[in-house]
């Protein structure tokens, strides 16, 4: 554990994500404390003002403060980051250990299921169920949830296959324990490192799909602010207010790159340690 | 060989059943039914009799399992039925017309992507932690966060508007008719520019760090070690031997892309308004057009089926491991 914050703290673009994301969860934290004006105020003597002191980074078409808007984007768009990669990695843990645990049919049946879900282009898929639904922050949650856990299944079944023989895992077959308690307590504590990589590296995913969904239209609609959505509104007054278009793109730069930093920080510095931990790999709990 | 191709397809086939059930039903559980949606702007009385007549039309008044049978023996002849929209045309038709185009724009980005990365990453591997190696790190790491559809927009701004150097929307200028054959073949190469540099400035950060990474790894095996106590030119060394064996896993992650050729470009073909698959899976979407986004999911899933296939087989035509290793067990 302590060559991980080790290795970790000394790959200096990592950290450098690492506090940006600490930074933006804050931001998103205290947005209805620091937000200047109230995202959802329309002011009709203030549309389209460039980005000036009172107004830091502009307003748009209906005199909103666009800065008050993107701190309650960045709400929602880290929301939704968290939400469908915790219901992926959710369905993906059940779902990869209890291949990787029972092997034979039940293997069998769900890695069918696997490859059919991988088979479908995300987005033509999220399309084709958003055109049906009421688009809210929640469905979207749910759909880019629903349609991510391919990954994460396949990495918990990879680890499973092959902790599944270690000695501890005999050990408590052998004394009873239930698949259940064995899979929860022993093997899935041990397991868990791709998985995480997996998921800091999800989360930057989401906010593009969303974003883009968003932007199309399809996504979270307004008048919820969201980054994807203000520049969407924004592209119609391209040329009278480039803040609108410019902000918001940034913001998801800067996020997504953030993320991805400290996701492969994470993953380089569980790798070679992955490989010597191996040999000492000892179950939690009894 | 030929036992492994054949297995392969047969495991295709429920894979494409599945495709159909999930497509369908993805589709019917939705609240609302689309007769609703064309009726809704009606008055009251004439609303119900349409309904009628459009739910008999559509056979939307017989059960699940009814519908699904119906549509999935008219779907083998490939009878995807008729768009939703006013024009009605057969869905099969505007797919097949799109095809061609979502296709290309793709191709095109992967060579593209491929013929840079191979370069950037080697460069960066044999020079790792130079200034070229961190600067192209950065780039494409930047690359892969950008969203494409602001990037488009910031191009669009910049070459459309503001420069005027480059069309911004379709495949064609509005006087496609009166330009001879040379001007009719720029212009179209132009309207292609900026959505491939979009596509490709975001798929190049993953294709080049894989060789980088590739690259990395072979430089350390010992046979490189041996070519250069040969006393070989390190060109030589680097370009002939290294190379080589580094290229194998680009193989995978290209056959791994090979989907991507139909399913990857929606957001880029929506902003340019470039009349792909993509564009119209996201109109159909917008128009509920039931009959369209079924066909183009099926069809877009059954292409990318098709390609996990080839892919498949050519990775195991490249790696021999592949096939004995399956036999073994």
């Amino acid at each position: 554990m302590r060559d991980f914050w080790r290795a970790l703290s000394r790959n200096r673009l990592a950290v450098i994500g690492g506090v940006v994301v600490a930074v933006l969860g804050l931001l998103a934290v205290l947005a209805p404390a620091i937000a200047p004006s109230d995202p959802n105020r329309p002011d009709v003597r203030k549309i389209l003002d460039s980005p000036s002191s009172r107004h830091l980074l502009g307003t748009d078409q209906l005199g909103r403060d666009v800065l008050s808007r993107m701190l309650f984007g960045a709400r929602v768009s880290l929301a939704v980051g968290f939400v469908s990669v915790g219901i992926a990695a959710t369905i993906g843990i059940l779902l990869g250990s209890a291949a990787g645990y029972h092997g034979g049919m039940v293997d069998a049946a769900i890695m069918r299921v696997v490859d059919l879900m991988l088979v479908f282009p995300r987005f033509f898929l999220l399309l084709a169920v958003l055109a049906f639904l009421k688009p809210s922050i929640w469905t979207i949650m749910a759909v880019i949830g629903l349609t991510g856990w391919m990954g994460v299944a396949r990495l918990v079944r990879a680890e499973f296959l092959a902790l599944k023989e270690r000695e501890f895992v005999l050990w408590s077959q052998s004394v009873g324990a239930s698949a259940f308690r064995i899979i929860w307590r022993h093997i899935l504590p041990n397991a868990m490192a791709p998985v995480l990589v997996a998921m800091t590296l999800g989360i930057p995913a989401a906010i593009l799909t969303e974003s883009g969904l968003s932007f199309l239209g399809l996504g979270v609609q307004p008048p919820h602010a969201t980054w994807g959505n203000i520049l969407n509104e924004g592209k119609d007054a391209i040329e009278l207010a480039w803040w609108l278009s410019v902000y918001p793109g940034i913001a998801i730069l800067v996020t997504v790159l953030s993320y991805n930093l400290l996701g492969e920080g994470i993953r380089d510095a569980l790798d070679p340690r992955l490989r010597q931990r191996a040999g000492r790999v000892v179950s939690r709990g009894r | 060989m030929l036992a492994y191709a054949l297995r392969r397809l047969l495991l295709a086939v429920p894979l494409l059943i599945g495709i159909t059930f999930v497509s369908f039903l993805v589709i019917h559980l939705a609240p609302g039914d689309p007769v609703e949606i064309q009726t809704g702007d009606m008055s009251q009385q004439h609303s119900a009799q349409a309904y009628k007549a459009l739910q008999e039309l559509y056979g939307l008044d017989q059960p699940l399992h009814v519908r699904y049978w119906n549509w999935l023996s008219r779907i083998v002849r490939l009878d995807f039925g008729r768009s939703f929209a006013p024009h009605g045309r057969p869905v099969i038709t505007m797919i097949a017309e799109r095809l061609p185009i979502t296709l290309l724009l793709n191709v095109v980005e992967l060579l593209i992507i491929v013929a840079l990365a191979v370069p950037i990453g080697v460069l960066s591997a044999t020079r790792q932690y130079s200034t070229f190696d961190k600067i192209t790190t950065i780039f494409v790491f930047v690359g892969f966060a950008t969203p494409d559809f602001w990037l488009a927009l910031l191009l669009m701004i910049l070459f459309g508007v503001q420069l005027g150097w480059l069309p911004i929307s379709g495949l064609r200028s509005l006087n496609w008719e009166y330009l001879t054959f040379w001007q009719q073949q720029w212009d179209f190469l132009s309207h292609l520019v900026l959505p491939i540099l979009v596509a490709t400035f975001g798929g190049l950060a993953g294709f080049s760090r894989y060789m980088r990474q590739s690259m990395l790894e072979v430089v350390r095996q010992d046979y490189i070690q041996s070519a250069r106590a040969k006393g070989l030119a390190e060109r030589v060394v680097i370009g002939k031997h290294a190379l080589r064996n580094a290229m194998l896993p680009i193989v995978t992650i290209l056959g791994l892309s090979l989907p991507g050729l139909i399913g990857g470009s929606v957001i880029v073909e929506w902003i340019f308004a470039i009349p792909g698959m993509g564009q119209l899976m996201v109109q159909a979407a917008f128009e509920r057009d039931y009959p369209v986004l079924m066909g183009n999911l099926v069809i877009v899933s059954s292409l990318t089926l098709f390609a996990n296939l080839m892919a498949d087989l050519a990775y195991s035509l490249v790696d021999p491991r592949i096939r004995v290793g399956r036999r073994r067990r």
